[in-house]
């Protein structure tokens, strides 16, 4: 069963902004889901969705499902325990924001004893090193101030953090962009170890599909506020269904791949702002297969079989 | 013929040495990716290659001849920054004009300002120029800005541009694009560049040649297709096997970060974390890892690695 699910989530704007438009996704317990596409199609908006943390002028329709129970209809008590204890998140860049004049073991602790008061400081202590250890870190860091972290060091401490009070569910959003490449291969193997380790449920959102392709068992590919195709990562990526997600691959060069040597491949046109959607299906200014009825027809996401969904007009033909 | 090259160059800064003793060369009409990990010292040398920092030891020469640095002036002329974060390049307050004319104001450049503002943003690829003269960064895409930056650095008709991680914040759809901006830029201008990032992919998609650095040294250097398919260093194979798209091999994840450049280990300088030196070598191999200063890796075009293995 999902720890987590979406049902036909919408988050809208004030102004009139449809940022996410009837998102259906989850996650079981011990499974990766990567969310991917380009900048401001909607990913930060469905992870602050999940835990009610969009501003009080979004609309929010639809609903979020944790554990079988409606976020939405929860109190503020039930939430703030939720919050934390059975989802919390990684936020994107995060990890600029932690207190510089606080050590980072004190910041881990705060949550800790905020969320389960019978803590004694000692004990609240003893679960910073392990946490810290944890994420790969030396316990005796605790004593650290932020500054004295680097770039990856740091978003280890904000994936401690994240894991203080034991959640079942883990969101990061773009945890290993900004990050250089081994370092952010210590970050993945970080989290997948703990989804094996812990049984968590894990989204990754990011905006690089070739992260998103070695890391998860699905995938789900959002455009303007849509998702486009979602499927197992291993095919989303190689053998996709939707031009989109084709387009999306092909932008990232495979080292060794003659067909990219001097041949930068990239995505023309510039993705839809939310507040002025094309109509049709919302990809087809930058759509190289697209035809007639694509400007007209609405598109709904298509199950494919297999455990695929493509939200295309072209998506049955077959590739 | 080198439009660019550090000779024997050592940043320090204090007890470190960032940069701890460089040759690499930059051909004319040549583009050369410096790659390595956050901390390994490749904008310290590619800010002493700009003449932002004057080497400890070692030169930088352009067009053959050592950088006066009294005459730091016209050098800047001839070479010209871009840098990673174009929102953080650009000042919020000033129109796209303004940013690309700032650079003739500077160098006090004759001729129509107009004119020239607008040669360089049509080669920047933002046409017609004149319709982005007014317009002011929050007006522009990632991608829109970082080519404003790019045409802040080809009014003043530079022969070499250093870029120092052009892409790394950009989206997948705008990073290609730049890519094939940089990669036309040359074929039309015949300008060289060098571009510094971590980024493998990038330095497959573009470059000539590639040098890897680790703590301050160029630890490998070659044509990016023999580099890049036949690494010899175990510190290439590492980064190589790391990149998400080659998901043929076995990672090689290497722990902890850069080490500290202001202890930098005698013998190999990657030992401590060197994979093939872990996994044991014959004790004749194990013994030059640890006590053989390895020498600087020369400049020329070869395929080279400082590693004592075949
Ligand atoms: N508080 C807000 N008020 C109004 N519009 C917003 C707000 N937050 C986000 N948006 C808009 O909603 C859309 C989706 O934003 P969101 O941050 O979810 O995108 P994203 O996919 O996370 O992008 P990125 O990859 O850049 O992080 C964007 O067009 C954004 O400008
Ligand atoms: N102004 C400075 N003062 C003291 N140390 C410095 C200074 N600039 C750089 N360093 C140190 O020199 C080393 C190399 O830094 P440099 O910025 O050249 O690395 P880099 O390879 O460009 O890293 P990144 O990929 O993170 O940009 C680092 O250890 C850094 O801390
Ligand atoms: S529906 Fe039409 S425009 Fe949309 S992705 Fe499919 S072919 Fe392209
Ligand atoms: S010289 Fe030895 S320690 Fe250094 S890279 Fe080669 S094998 Fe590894
Ligand atoms: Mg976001
Ligand atoms: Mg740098």
């Amino acid at each position: 069963m999902s720890l987590l699910e979406l049902r036909d989530l919408s988050v809208t704007y004030a102004g009139d902004v449809p940022a996410v438009r009837g998102v259906s996704l989850g996650v079981a317990p011990g499974e990766v889901l990567g969310v991917a596409g380009e900048s401001g199609c909607g990913k930060s908006t469905i992870s602050n969705a999940v835990l009610r943390l969009l501003p009080k002028s979004a609309r929010v329709g639809g609903s979020v499902l944790l554990d079988g129970e409606d976020v939405y209809e929860m109190s503020f008590g039930r939430l703030r325990a939720v919050r934390w204890a059975t989802a919390s998140i990684v936020f994107q860049g995060a990890l600029h924001s932690l207190n510089a004049v606080q050590t980072i073991g004190r910041q881990i602790a705060e949550p800790i004893l905020l969320h389960e008061p019978k803590t004694s400081r000692k004990a609240a202590d003893l679960r910073v090193g392990e946490l810290l250890e944890q994420v790969g870190l030396p316990a005796r860091r605790a004593k650290d101030y932020p500054h004295q972290l680097s770039g990856g060091q740091r978003q280890r401490v904000m994936i401690a953090l994240a894991l203080a009070c034991k959640p079942r569910l883990l969101i990061a959003d773009e945890p290993t962009t900004a990050l250089d490449v081994m370092v952010q291969a210590q970050v993945l193997q970080l989290l997948t170890g703990l989804v094996k380790d812990l049984g968590l449920a894990l989204v990754l959102i990011s905006h690089d599909l070739s992260v998103l392709g070695t890391t998860c068992d699905r995938v789900a590919v959002m455009y303007a506020g849509k998702v486009v195709e979602e499927g197992p990562a291993s095919v989303v990526f190689d053998d996709s269904r939707h031009p989109y997600s084709g387009a999306l691959a092909g932008a990232f060069p495979r080292v060794g791949d003659p067909r990219f040597r001097y041949a930068p491949a990239g995505l023309a046109g510039d993705p839809p702002y939310p507040g002025d959607l094309p109509p049709g299906c919302s990809f087809h200014p930058r759509c190289p297969v697209a035809f007639d009825r694509c400007v007209s027809e609405e598109v709904e996401l298509l199950d494919l079989g297999a455990g695929r969904r493509a939200a295309c007009l072209r998506a049955g033909e077959g590739s | 013929m080198s439009a660019l090259a550090a000779r024997g160059v050592q940043v320090r800064f204090g007890a470190a040495r960032a940069v701890d003793g460089v040759d690499l060369e930059i051909g004319s009409g040549e583009i050369v990716a410096l790659v390595g990990e956050s901390g390994c010292g490749k904008s310290s040398l590619a800010r002493a290659l700009l003449g932002l920092v004057r080497p400890s030891q070692g030169t930088v020469d352009c067009d053959d001849r050592p950088l006066d640095y009294r005459r730091l002036k016209e050098f800047r002329r001839h070479v010209q920054l871009v840098l990673q974060d174009p929102s953080g390049s650009l000042n919020p307050r000033h129109t796209v004009y303004e940013a690309v004319a700032e650079g003739l104001r500077i160098h006090k450049v004759p001729g129509d300002e107009r004119e020239l503002v607008a040669a360089a943003l049509s080669k920047a690829g933002l046409r017609p120029p004149e319709r982005f003269f007014l317009r002011y960064p929050h007006e522009l895409s990632g991608g829109q800005l970082q080519r404003v930056v790019i045409a802040g650095a080809l009014v003043l008709e530079p022969d070499v541009l250093v870029a120092d991680e052009p892409v790394s914040s950009l989206d997948a759809s705008v990073r290609g694009e730049i890519l094939a901006l940089l990669l036309r830029l040359r074929t039309e201008l015949g300008l060289s560049l060098l571009v510094v990032t971590h980024d493998l992919g990038l330095a497959w998609n573009i470059a000539d040649r590639v040098a890897v650095m680790y703590l301050g040294r160029i630890v490998e250097t070659g044509d990016t297709a023999e580099v890049l398919t036949a690494p010899r260093h175990p510190y290439t194979k590492a980064l190589l096997s790391v990149v998400p798209e080659i998901a043929r091999q076995e990672p090689i994840v290497l722990k902890g970060e850069t080490p500290d450049p202001s202890r930098i280990p005698a013998g190999c300088r990657f030992r401590p974390r060197c994979p093939a030196y872990a996994a044991g070598l014959p004790a004749d191999l194990a013994d030059r890892c640890e006590k053989e200063t390895l020498p600087v890796l020369p400049a020329d075009r070869g395929h080279h690695a400082a590693c004592v293995l075949p």
